[in-house]
């Protein structure tokens, strides 16, 4: 497999070739970040008129929905589409294509080394221009970006898994030192036929990002030892969860709740007289609204052992509960019982759906 | 001294093994404590997740599973799954520091009327040993 050596900004160079795919014919449609002119922010776009590309930013710390959850629904429209991810959105629509939620069968990935995005927060009126300079030196220097998201700070998959195409961004990529357009699979080699830029046979060093590397990892101590070293316990989990005013933001944002029909949001839980009399016949008082523990404890069971740690759970809470530190602090053990990593591998099934018959002895 | 309780303990049972193997204890009149409250399901891989955990935050002092024997299962591998999806639940309990020792799985057939007899009795002492659920007063759950 070759590469493409970048002249330009990664942003610059991935544009292009959303241009040449389009132009060419190649694909129906784009995925992209875009700037919107009118405010200065950003957002995801689907794109199929080439002009329309101008706007586009491709590379850009900002994600403000996780493109996985977007393309499950338009991945199996039968169009050609070429989307931009960042490795987590990719990992996300990974796991959704094991839940036959999406298709890779007209699909070009085209994923980056990632800095982390920054909250949504701080994603208007042009403060992201201002972030962006300080923000790209301390990743050419591998180190971990400041005011970036909690779970990005702390996310050792910042290379992305199984895209067809990887951009390498050292950081450095206004200036576009360093960077490589790297074609991993013959879906790539095929795209990119025609396109110009000078080849490579360069291949995608990881060895180059161990400092970065090491950097996250010390920041995910740093964030799961702030969540108590052995869980929050009963009182902690009122502490963490007991704001929580029961909106379910966390939950339509996350790219792994895709069931249409959550259990949370069924019937099961339509709160009815019959349920307070015989809830307040045992203890005499009720918080309200009910069952936000239960809900945040349900998720945890349902889908921890998926959770990319994207971060965008946390990102829309109202009142600021860490979600995503913990849905990733879980997840991790709930997903290591069974050698799961998710979305390495489109292959793996989710550890709910298989079992081995000679495993977890100790139970039972 | 901590004060004697009778702990509450949900069962969900297997209709195929478990709770036949509860009906086998009680024909054959082996003693078990009241703690035990059966509920009866088709299998133990009915049992989802947050039956486990509505059953604790709502005051349960603890929760079992029975099942047929892996290898045994009426549907073949239901057993499986639901020992899969218990891990699940045990290792968020654990990771959020709550008492996973609240949450138990057995596997007892339908012959196993002793056994069943036996698990009832030591599983109600370690919970008595453990105490009353704190989630029983508090009204924030």
């Amino acid at each position: 497999m070759s590469s493409i050596v970048i002249d330009t900004s990664a942003s610059r160079k991935v544009k292009e070739l959303l241009r040449f795919l389009l132009d060419s014919g190649k694909i129906d449609a784009a995925v992209t970040m875009r700037k919107i002119p009118e405010n200065n922010s950003y957002d995801l776009t689907l794109i199929t008129d080439a002009p329309d590309l101008d706007e586009a930013v491709p590379v850009i710390p900002v994600m403000t929905v996780n493109a996985g959850q977007v393309l499950s629904s338009i991945s199996t429209s039968g169009k050609k589409i070429a989307a931009v991810l960042k490795p987590c959105e990719l990992r996300a629509f990974v796991e959704l294509v094991k839940r036959e939620q999406g298709s890779f069968e007209n699909l070009l990935t085209i994923s980056y080394t990632c800095g982390g995005v920054f909250p949504l927060e701080l994603v208007k009126e042009g403060q992201i221009e201002e972030l962006l300079p300080k923000y790209d030196k301390t990743i050419s220097k591998g180190e971990v970006p400041i005011n970036t998201r909690d779970t990005c700070r702390a996310c050792e998959h910042f290379i992305p898994m199984n895209a067809d195409i990887t951009v390498s961004v050292s950081g450095e990529c206004e200036s576009g030192k360093g960077c490589v357009m790297y074609l991993n699979t013959e879906k790539a080699e095929e795209f990119t036929e025609g396109f110009g830029g000078e080849r490579s046979e360069q291949k995608f060093d990881p060895s180059l990002f161990q400092k970065t590397l090491d950097a996250r990892l010390a920041e995910k101590g740093k964030l799961f030892a702030s969540i108590t070293k052995d869980g929050p316990g009963l009182d902690g989990l009122l502490d963490l969860f007991g704001k929580c005013v029961g909106c379910h933001g966390c939950n339509s944002v996350c790219p792994i709740c895709y069931c249409l029909l959550c259990d949370f949001e069924s019937a099961n839980f339509d709160y009815n007289l019959p349920y307070f009399e015989e809830y307040l016949s045992r203890r005499g008082a009720l918080r309200l609204p009910p069952d936000t523990i239960f809900f945040h404890m349900g998720r945890l069971t349902h889908m921890s052992f998926s959770c990319v740690g994207c971060g965008m759970c946390s990102d829309v809470c109202p009142v600021g509960i860490p979600v995503a530190a913990v849905f990733k602090k879980t997840g991790e053990k709930t997903a290591a019982l069974f050698d799961y990593v998710p979305g390495r591998d489109v292959e793996e099934s989710i550890p709910v759906m298989v079992y081995k018959e000679e495993e977890l002895s100790d139970i039972g | 001294m901590k004060k004697e309780f009778t702990p509450r303990i949900t069962s969900f049972l297997c209709k195929w093994c478990t709770y036949t193997g509860a009906d086998l204890a009680g024909t054959a009149r082996l003693q078990y404590p009241t703690s035990i409250i059966p509920i009866q399901v088709m299998c133990s891989s009915r049992v989802d997740p947050v039956f486990l955990i509505k059953a604790f935050l709502s005051g349960s002092d603890g929760v079992l599973i029975g099942g047929c024997h892996p290898g045994d299962c009426h549907y073949e591998t239901g057993n499986y799954h639901a020992r899969r999806r218990f891990a699940i639940v045990k290792s968020v309990f654990e990771s959020l520091g709550l008492e996973s020792q609240r949450l138990k799985l057995s596997w007892i057939s339908a012959s196993e009327g002793p056994k069943f007899a036996r698990v009832a009795n030591e599983y109600t002492e370690e919970i008595m040993e453990l105490g009353e659920n704190p989630t029983r007063k508090n009204i924030f759950l």
